[in-house]
């Protein structure tokens, strides 16, 4: 390790990623130092992200909350985070034992971008911005799924600052199964938010492809269906049709071969998640309805 | 589970554990402690490294420190079956701090090691069979550079299928010069025309559960100025580590001395020689202290593990539901190298049916080379996997008779006298009817809705995405037995020391301290036997006489035993003077709280003054009685003793997404007598901890050969949410007349039981028939909701 920087602000941040081109920037390291323990990542420099006092809050704008990259789990899981983000600050709790929740970051959560990123789902069905600073107090912002599908990537000497989330005053759940009853990484999760403003309900599935999924044709039917000036309740089979309708979606049978013969089943395995994100679909958004 | 930290974190813990059984039933106070014993046996004394294990001071191997050490960083194999074409270590030897690369072309004496057979390579010279197999070592005076080094070495492979399918090494080329085959036994007892009003039939595979230590290998080796080499590390079985060690290095046994550190956690054999054997070439090299603590991950690949196994079962029984024959085909995946396979096989076979009177029997079973990770001993071996099997066929046979499940088991219930179908006599008690009766009168736990609402943890933990009304409720039994000690004529014998000095005693003894208990029940067998209160128990290292290895709950027996002679001897001296001064026998005098009084209590002296500033010593030895081997038809006294134990288990059951939560298990067991209440409380907690990750999410898994994931997140361990409440409702205190105290070794019984009780369980909720451990969540989905 050829030297470790600890700058104040995001724009020294980013100046010492620039002087030190290889350096690698850490926050919470739940990620990064399990890779150099592993030996698959041997950083010449880190750029130390704990000391940018600005990074571990939010702040609010124009109806949005900008949150800071530095927010940990830990900080996202507490009552007061949880009454403007609700599924957020319900991934956030869900994302592994205190120690890890309470080191890892939000931001980190985004770069290591890791399927089962519990947030990720989360932040997905929000259509979160992401706020990058670049070289020289540059700033431009980019949609969390174009960063996650690979469309768009961080520069070099770019960080990402904070997160723009929307503040929709209204319920959000977000679901996840485990393997075990302890801490344990998603086998699939849902994250469902009503927008009423809009009229919309959002959904996005996660862990279960390399990034969330959203099922925009079965948002669009289930949010025709709610009654969004009444009392907003849904029959439980108009629920249950959503959960299947979001789990085809998310994962599809075989396409039929060319030949015109039977497309072969899905392996017992497939056909297992596929229930299980049926079922947390229709749990979410009925504990969203509820 | 680690038995280890759970021990250290138990024995200090202001509670004690609870136990029904001992404090009257549930909701007992800790008053009960008030009538346990201070000292000696019965008591529950703590642990005496229980507070450094807690505070994190007590020094592992990978604490230790020598001036100018250097690190071992080992190459292995990533392909699980390839031909080695070249090896270039230039690479390696190039690199600036490096000091010494060594391949099996170092290796100055056997190139093979194995503590149950000689037949695993220290380095693969020419083949590789199994995915991180051990191909050369690097010294270097940084773990980086070692690291670096040891990736550095350019190894040529030519990659060959791997045969990953226990099934298909019957067929496959030979994988080693053994063969594929270690070995069959086809044992026959009764008459195989019998046949029982009803059939049914069964196919179970059993996955593979690692022991998972929570301190991964390490050992410190320094090179002494003789030209032998002292290794310290956490061995279990020292002596035959350090002969094996020795074997290697061409060196006479006593030029290797083998120093046991700290135990970080063993439920197996621990520290395999294929770590300690690189480490001392690479001090004997390089004439520094060389030092390796391995990762996690190659802790993962370079242990052995829990055989997973096939198993095909056929249960005859009458109208009754009284067992008429059991025929079973019995599959060890032994992975590459032979280990423990053969003792795991035996046992196997020999408890196919269970604590069950069954007539006639007909049991195949074989344990084979593959190229899969290699097997060996893990708590339990053998009879855990069968326990999942048979009592699957209780199951079956009593849904099919539609007889309750605990009273079918009741109908067929073995006892002493009964005969085995090895055609061993139970000579042991065996109060198995006890055991069950005892967990299945215990109060069911309440249901959720009975309880506040928050206090009812769901399936899938406190965030988790658990639904009420998808929630069903299950409640399963489980009867299990193993043996005791070596089997089949193993020599089982353990030496012990005490000394006497100024009112203090210690114990010299080689049983290594695993978390077991051991050194804990040595200080309470002297303070029993001598009245001492302070016992110490000395550290362990091959210059002391061999006490075996610390498995089969062996220590409390054999060690133990030897522990009790060599006080009594002590005793004896101490006492005699006395006896011919007083005019009576030694066996008229006691001695209780360092004061030595006649039986009628008028003649009474002090321990220091009888003394008189001597030292007394005395040394024993322990060797039960002997076994046979089993014959070519399975037939023999093979095992010394047997434990029994009856679990129930009560588990809610997601049964949309197949989420599974253990409520609570329910345990009886045969102990024979209660050494020290809070210790054997600890020890069967954590083998039912252990056997409920095996039931429900333990599980190495490999894609051909290839272990998946060889971390704590892809091997997912039972965590405090995972583990339910566990009440000991019951310790059947029949004394075995042969075992040294009558008590019996109870760690390894609840592992065995555990998960067979967890699969009835979920059975019951979900309707399903549950054949696969650990237990899938797409096993646990059931598609119409419960009658």
């Amino acid at each position: 390790m050829q030297s470790v920087t600890l700058p104040t602000s995001l724009d020294e941040a980013v100046a010492a990623l620039g002087a030190m081109p290889a350096a690698v920037p850490v926050a919470g390291g739940t990620d990064l130092m399990a890779a150099v323990n592993k030996g698959l990542l041997r950083p010449s420099g880190l750029v130390g992200l704990g000391r940018i006092s600005e990074l571990r809050g939010w702040h609010y704008q124009d109806g949005h909350a900008l949150l800071g990259a530095g927010l940990t789990h830990a900080r996202m899981g507490r009552p007061d985070f949880a009454a403007l983000i609700p599924a957020l600050a319900a991934s956030a709790r869900a994302a592994g034992p205190p120690q890890i929740r309470n080191a890892g970051t939000l931001g980190g959560n985004i770069v290591t971008s890791a399927p089962t990123g519990d947030a990720l789902p989360v932040l997905a069905a929000l259509e979160a911005e992401l706020v990058i600073a670049g070289p020289e107090g540059g700033r431009r912002e980019i949609p969390v799924s174009h960063l996650l599908a690979g469309r768009e990537l961080l520069e070099p000497a770019e960080l990402i600052g904070f997160v723009r989330v929307p503040l929709l005053h209204a319920p959000q759940v977000f679901l996840k199964a485990t393997g075990r009853t302890g801490p344990g990484r998603a086998t699939a999760s849902v994250a469902i938010v009503l927008d009423p403003a809009r009229r919309g309900v959002r959904c996005a599935v996660g862990a279960i492809a390399p990034m969330p999924l959203r099922p925009l044709e079965a948002e669009q039917w289930i949010a025709s269906l709610i009654d969004w000036d009444g009392d907003r309740g849904l029959a439980p089979d108009a629920l249950a049709a959503f959960g299947e309708y979001v789990a085809a979606a998310c994962i599809p049978d075989h396409a039929p071969p060319a030949d015109g013969s039977e497309a072969p089943p899905l392996s017992p395995a497939v056909l297992h998640l596929r229930r299980t994100v049926a079922a947390l679909a229709r749990r979410a958004l009925g504990r969203a309805l509820s | 589970m680690s038995s280890d930290a759970a021990t250290a974190a138990n024995a200090t813990s202001t509670s004690l554990p609870r136990i029904d059984a001992l404090s009257g039933g549930p909701g007992g106070g800790p008053d009960q402690d008030l009538e346990q014993p201070r000292m000696g046996l019965g008591s529950s004394l703590p642990a005496a490294d229980a507070r450094a294990k807690t505070e994190g001071t007590f020094p592992y191997a990978a604490d230790l420190w020598a001036e100018g050490l250097l690190w071992a960083a080992v190459l292995r194999s990533p392909h699980p079956h390839a031909r080695i074409l070249s090896i270039d270590t230039s690479g390696a030897e190039e690199m600036p701090g490096v000091r010494a690369v060594v391949t099996h072309e170092d290796v100055p004496g056997e190139s093979n090691y194995g503590r149950h057979v000689v037949d695993r390579p220290v380095f693969a010279s020419d083949l590789v069979r199994h995915h991180g197999e051990a191909i050369a070592a690097v010294a270097a005076d940084h773990p980086d550079t070692a690291r670096l080094a040891a990736a550095a070495i350019a190894v040529r492979y030519e990659v060959l299928e791997p045969v990953t399918d226990p099934e298909k090494a019957f067929e496959a080329e030979p994988l080693h010069p053994d063969g594929n085959l270690i070995r069959h036994i086809p044992l026959r007892y009764g008459d195989a025309e019998a046949a029982g009003e009803v059939v049914v039939e069964g196919l179970y595979r059993i996955g593979r559960q690692d022991p998972a230590p929570i301190g991964a290998e390490a050992g410190l080796a320094v090179p002494r100025p003789d030209g032998g080499v002292e290794i310290y590390t956490a061995s279990t079985d020292p002596h035959t580590d350090r002969d094996l060690i020795a074997a290697c290095f061409g060196l006479e046994p006593d030029r290797v001395k083998v120093v046991v550190t700290g135990v970080p956690g063993a439920t197996g054999d621990r520290e395999d020689p294929g770590f300690q054997i690189p480490l001392g070439l690479l001090a004997l090299r390089t004439g520094c202290p060389v030092k390796l603590a391995a990762s996690r991950e190659e802790s993962f690949l370079g242990h052995t593990h829990r055989h997973p196994t096939l198993l095909r079962y056929r249960h005859h029984a009458d109208a009754e539901g009284r067992l008429v024959k059991v025929e079973a085909q019995i599959l060890l995946d032994a992975g590459a190298y032979a280990d423990a396979s053969s003792e795991s096989l035996a046992a196997a076979v020999a408890f196919a049916c269970g604590p069950y009177v069954v007539p006639h029997a007909f049991i195949e079973g074989w344990a084979v080379r593959t190229n899969n990770p290699p097997s060996g001993h893990v708590r339990g071996e053998g009879a855990m996997q069968v326990c999942a099997a048979y009592e699957g066929q209780m199951d079956k046979l009593a849904a099919r008779l539609g007889i309750d499940p605990a009273e079918l088991r009741l109908r067929n219930t073995l006892s002493t006298g009964d005969i085995l179908p090895t055609g061993q006599t139970v000579t042991c008690p065996a109060p198995v009817a006890e055991l069950l009766q005892a967990v299945r009168d215990f109060p069911l736990p309440a249901l959720p809705k009975d309880a506040p609402e928050d206090d009812w943890l769901l399936p899938g933990g406190p965030e988790g995405a658990g639904e009420p009304g998808a929630v069903r409720r299950g409640v399963g039994y489980g009867l299990g037995m193993v043996h005791m000690l070596g089997a089949e004529g193993t020599d089982e014998v353990s030496t012990a020391t005490v000394r006497v000095h100024d009112g203090v005693a210690t114990v010299i003894c080689a049983a290594v301290e695993t978390g077991q208990g051991f050194t804990t029940l040595a200080r309470q067998i002297v303070q029993e036997t001598l009245g001492v209160e302070e016992v110490h128990v000395a550290a362990v290292d091959t210059d002391q006489p061999p006490a075996g290895p610390a498995t089969h709950g062996r220590h409390t027996w054999v060690s133990g035993g030897a522990v009790e002679r060599a006080a009594k001897m002590v005793r004896t001296q101490l006492l005699q003077p006395l006896a011919h001064k007083f005019g009576m026998s030694t066996e008229l005098l006691q001695i209780a709280d360092g004061k030595i009084t006649s039986y009628d209590g008028v003649l009474s002296t002090t321990v220091t003054e009888a003394m008189d500033g001597k030292e007394l010593w005395a040394t024993a030895q322990c060797r039960p009685h002997p076994t046979e081997p089993l014959d070519e038809a399975g037939q023999g006294d093979a095992f010394v003793g047997l434990a029994f134990c009856a679990v129930r288990a009560v588990v809610d059951v997601d049964i949309e997404l197949g989420s599974i939560r253990v409520v609570e298990m329910a345990v009886a067991q045969d102990v024979g007598r209660v050494l020290n209440p809070s210790q054997l409380a600890i020890r069967i907690e954590a083998g039912i901890t252990q056997g409920i990750g095996a039931a429900l999410t333990e599980n190495l898994r490999t894609a051909k050969g290839l272990i998946r994931h060889p971390d704590l997140t892809g091997y997912a361990l039972p965590t405090a949410l995972d583990a339910p409440d566990i009440r000991i409702v019951k310790l059947v205190e029949e004394r075995d007349v042969v075992a040294p105290f009558g008590a019996k070794p109870a760690s390894a019984v609840p592992v065995v039981t555990a998960p067979a009780a967890v699969a009835s369980a979920v059975r019951s909720a979900t309707g399903r028939p549950v054949n696969r451990l650990p237990i899938r969540p797409q096993a646990a989905v059931a598609t119409a909701p419960k009658g």
